[in-house]
């Protein structure tokens, strides 16, 4: 499979723009990306350009742009978080939610307000509880592999052939229906009792146990058990779980799809 | 009485708790049985084998899955109860049944199991473990009123249940628990420290700590309790405006 | 759907090993594989499911040494959670090429963990070789004991092997004793999460075996990916394993094909009726 780029004089005229967007959360997900280490100079080399983002990028105001990756909550008594989401999903194509935070509100879901000097500030919501999100990206934080795999995806998606296009479309379709599933923007532990093991579906993997940061599920008898006290509502069990959801025709081409993010990268 | 409404006691995976909470009205429930309601269904308690047609069905506990003969059951229920009321936590939430991962001697394999509005459609929520003894007479005497009573009180009765039935419409009810309050008072900018949620909480798994509910959800059981009872998850004006007359209905039905 | 996934090539096998066939399930493939691979480097460490505190329970385990992989040998019918040492292997164990052995569903939730990681930091491309068993169902640890303490009459501390097939659940003891239930009554057993599987033969693994298809003690063997070619050819080449082409075998691939039809079929129908379980309601499909 290959990737469809232009050199024109050596600048590569399809890369995509992307901004990251900095609501409440810790900059986890920013670093995250960055843990890509040369894959991150991959992307922004030859997929796209990162045209926003805090301390990154010399531009103050939110300019217009292929993708948003959009990490933290947002602060609902903040009137400037409120009106910033706003105006991303207003100047962007797609919308990425990366990250426990955004997606789910994540450890912000514990914020009772009383911090000096905005006491007031109170009330995290996930930006799908304001915006219509695109794309969800969960976990805390979200792995590296993950962000990498959407950016390159999302370029396919946007700038690709007709395969590329619908490949991407597929790769992307779960992580989309993620941000529109009413439980998507509500997941912990929980998620996973509500919509997998009470329904009968879960077959004691342990990929729950294995992708939970903040190991607070164990397999007891087979089966997961969560100290939800130490649950920090980042989802990760939920969507890593391959009983959330799963896509028989596409994981019939893992091997080309690993294949194709190994070359895009190098 | 020949107005009396027929109801049953339909019993799923629960602990009869609910049913005892029943019972707890005390000459309440003989009040209620002898002037308002017959129970024509009730495991023990009528000689009914199959479930009848009848007016009001409360079902108490959370639905196996894996047991055919329960969801069955629960389908029955709804075709033979013109209302059907989700009694107590494990009906309208899952409650402790959550933590059902099978294993139990001598079926390991029934191990999945799911509130009742997630198989049928519901009517009325009663959350909480155990419902209190009140909130089912209310109910009891309401649903009452609703079908026997004159068009004043269908009204005042359809008014006070309104909240209850939206209840059980509400995706979210069916999946109730501590996170619940924090997704949907708490994180919108709801709450503001009233502490009904931890008085309401059976396991007294919610403190108030510098005025907001902190919850140890560790021992959280699902049931649903400080959700509804928190008067920012509902809270209707043209209902609580009819305080005393809601309150004198109630009271004078049960004299 | 092709019920066999697939596969670049399927041959009848037997590990050349004696002192792994000793006390391997059918042919013992996964283990001379694994000890192959863990020889030549190709892996530095694999999860698998070995023994537990409790008898015939399984618990996940890292082998990184031939004698720990040996400790793995056998099959236990009943939930091990390899997965859930997934991530650990590449974290605590520090192994940067992981082998993986899991029954089908396993090996979606391993494939997922590359294609989707999203808890599953540094994984996907630390997995070097994912070698799946066939499985029809497997039982939870309780209704495993159920099955052979109330119905076969046999302490779970005394069975030495287990099997499943020909219609009938197998238990021989430590002593000799044989015990043999009709699958009719370990049916109501199984796993509910088994129920919605379709997948019999691990159509995502590098390479895929079990014992259906192939005569007593040996194995069938799908090939399925570039790793799973290179590893099985380069195995091959050292003397690992004996072949025979699968069509010179009894049953054959005949009998693969129609256990997994059966097994794809009957849990579609289950799949198909949750989508009308309740009055109404339909119970989450996790396919769509």
């Amino acid at each position: 499979m290959e990737i469809f780029t232009e050199h024109v004089n050596g600048i590569m005229i399809h890369k995509i723009t992307i901004g990251h967007i900095h609501e409440s959360g810790c900059t986890g997900c920013l670093a995250a990306l960055m843990d890509n280490y040369q894959g991150i100079f991959t992307i922004l080399d030859k997929y796209a350009d990162l045209v926003y983002g805090l301390t990154l990028v010399d531009v103050r105001k939110i300019p217009k742009m292929d993708v948003a990756l959009i990490e933290g909550s947002v602060c609902i008594q903040d009137k400037l978080a409120t009106d910033e989401v706003r105006e991303v999903r207003d100047k962007s194509s797609v919308v990425i939610a990366i990250g426990g935070c955004a997606c789910s509100g994540n450890i912000t879901r514990f914020d009772r307000g009383g911090q000096q000097n905005q006491p007031q500030h109170e009330s995290f919501v996930p930006v799908s509880d304001l915006i219509d999100v695109d794309i969800f990206v969960p976990a805390c934080a979200p792995t590296p592999e993950a962000l990498r795999n959407v950016c390159v995806m999302t370029y396919l998606l946007l700038r690709g052939n007709d395969e590329q296009k619908a490949l991407a479309g597929m790769y992307l379709k779960p992580l989309m229906d993620l941000a529109r599933s009413p439980y998507g923007s509500k997941a912990s532990f929980n998620t996973l009792m509500q919509e997998v093991i009470n329904l009968g579906l879960c077959m004691g993997c342990g990929s729950c146990a294995a992708a939970c940061p903040v190991r607070a599920i164990t397999m007891e008898y087979g089966k997961p058990q969560g100290l939800r006290d130490l649950c920090v509502n980042c989802g990760a069990c939920f969507s890593q779980c391959p009983r959330s959801f799963f896509d028989h025709e596409l994981m019939e081409h893992h091997e080309q799809i690993m294949g194709m993010l190994k070359a895009v990268m190098q | 009485m020949a107005n009396k409404i027929t109801v049953g006691h339909v019993h799923m995976s629960g602990c009869t708790g609910c049913l005892v909470s029943l019972a707890d009205n005390y000459l309440g429930l003989i009040k209620i049985l002898d002037d308002y309601a017959d129970l024509v269904y009730g495991l023990t308690l009528a000689d009914v084998r199959h479930i009848p047609e009848m007016d009001v069905a409360l079902v108490e506990g959370s639905v196996c899955i894996q047991d055919h003969e329960s969801v069955e059951d629960i389908k029955t229920a709804r075709k033979k109860a013109k209302i059907v009321v989700a009694v107590g936590g494990c009906a309208a939430s899952g409650n402790i049944n959550r933590f059902d991962r099978g294993g139990q001697h001598n079926q390991p394999q029934h191990e999945s199991y799911v509130p009742i509005s997630d198989l049928i459609d519901v009517d009325v929520f009663i959350p909480g473990c155990a419902p209190t003894p009140q909130m089912i007479r209310n109910v009891c005497v309401m649903a009452y009123l609703l079908l026997r009573g004159s068009d004043d009180q269908k009204a005042l009765a359809a008014k006070y249940l309104k909240p209850l039935m939206a209840l059980a419409k509400n995706p979210i009810a069916s999946k109730a628990n501590f996170n619940t309050l924090m997704q949907e008072v708490i994180n919108v900018g709801l709450c503001m420290g009233c502490g009904s949620c931890a008085g309401a909480c059976p396991v007294r798994a919610i403190s108030m700590e510098f005025g907001k509910p902190q919850g140890a959800r560790d021992l959280c059981i699902n049931c649903g309790a400080c959700y509804s009872q928190c008067p920012r998850s509902f809270f209707h004006f043209e209902v609580m405006d009819e305080y005393e007359a809601i309150t004198d209905i109630i009271n004078g039905a049960m004299k | 759907m092709n019920v066999l996934g697939k596969y670049k090539s399927v041959v009848s096998a037997r590990s050349t090993d004696k002192e792994i066939l000793k006390a391997s399930q059918d042919g013992g493939i996964v283990t001379s594989l694994f000890a192959y691979a863990l020889e030549q480097g190709i892996i530095d460490g694999a999860v698998l499911a070995g023994p537990s505190s409790r008898p015939w329970q399984p618990q996940p385990f890292v082998a990184t040494t031939r004698a720990e992989l040996l400790k793995a040998r056998g099959t236990k019918y009943n939930i091990c959670p390899q997965i859930s040492m997934l991530k650990e292997a590449t974290r605590s164990y520090g192994l940067d090429k992981v082998g993986i052995v899991g029954v089908p569903c396993q090996i979606q939730a391993t494939r997922k963990a590359q294609l989707y990681p999203i808890g599953m930091r540094d994984v996907p491309d630390k997995i070097a070789l994912v070698v799946g068993i066939y499985c029809m169902e497997v039982f939870p640890y309780k209704g495993m004991q159920l099955i052979v303490e109330d119905h076969a009459g046999q302490k779970l501390q005394s069975v030495k092997k287990m099997e499943i097939g020909k219609g009938k659940f197998t238990v021989i003891t430590e002593r000799g004793n044989v015990t043999q239930l009709p699958l009719k009554v370990t049916h109501k057993y199984e796993q509910p999460g088994c129920h919605v599987c379709l997948d019999y033969v691990a159509n995502t693994a590098d390479v895929s075996t079990g014992s259906v298809g192939s005569p007593d003690g040996w194995s069938t063997v799908f090939v399925r990916s570039r790793i799973g070619e290179d590893v099985w050819g380069k195995a091959m080449a050292a003397g690992c394993f004996e072949t025979k082409p699968i069509d010179q075998v009894k049953p054959g691939l005949e009998m693969v094909t129609k256990l997994a039809t059966e097994k794809i079929t009957k849990n579609q129908k289950t799949v198909d009726e949750r989508a009308h379980f309740g009055v109404g309601k339909a119970l989450r499909n996790p396919y769509i």
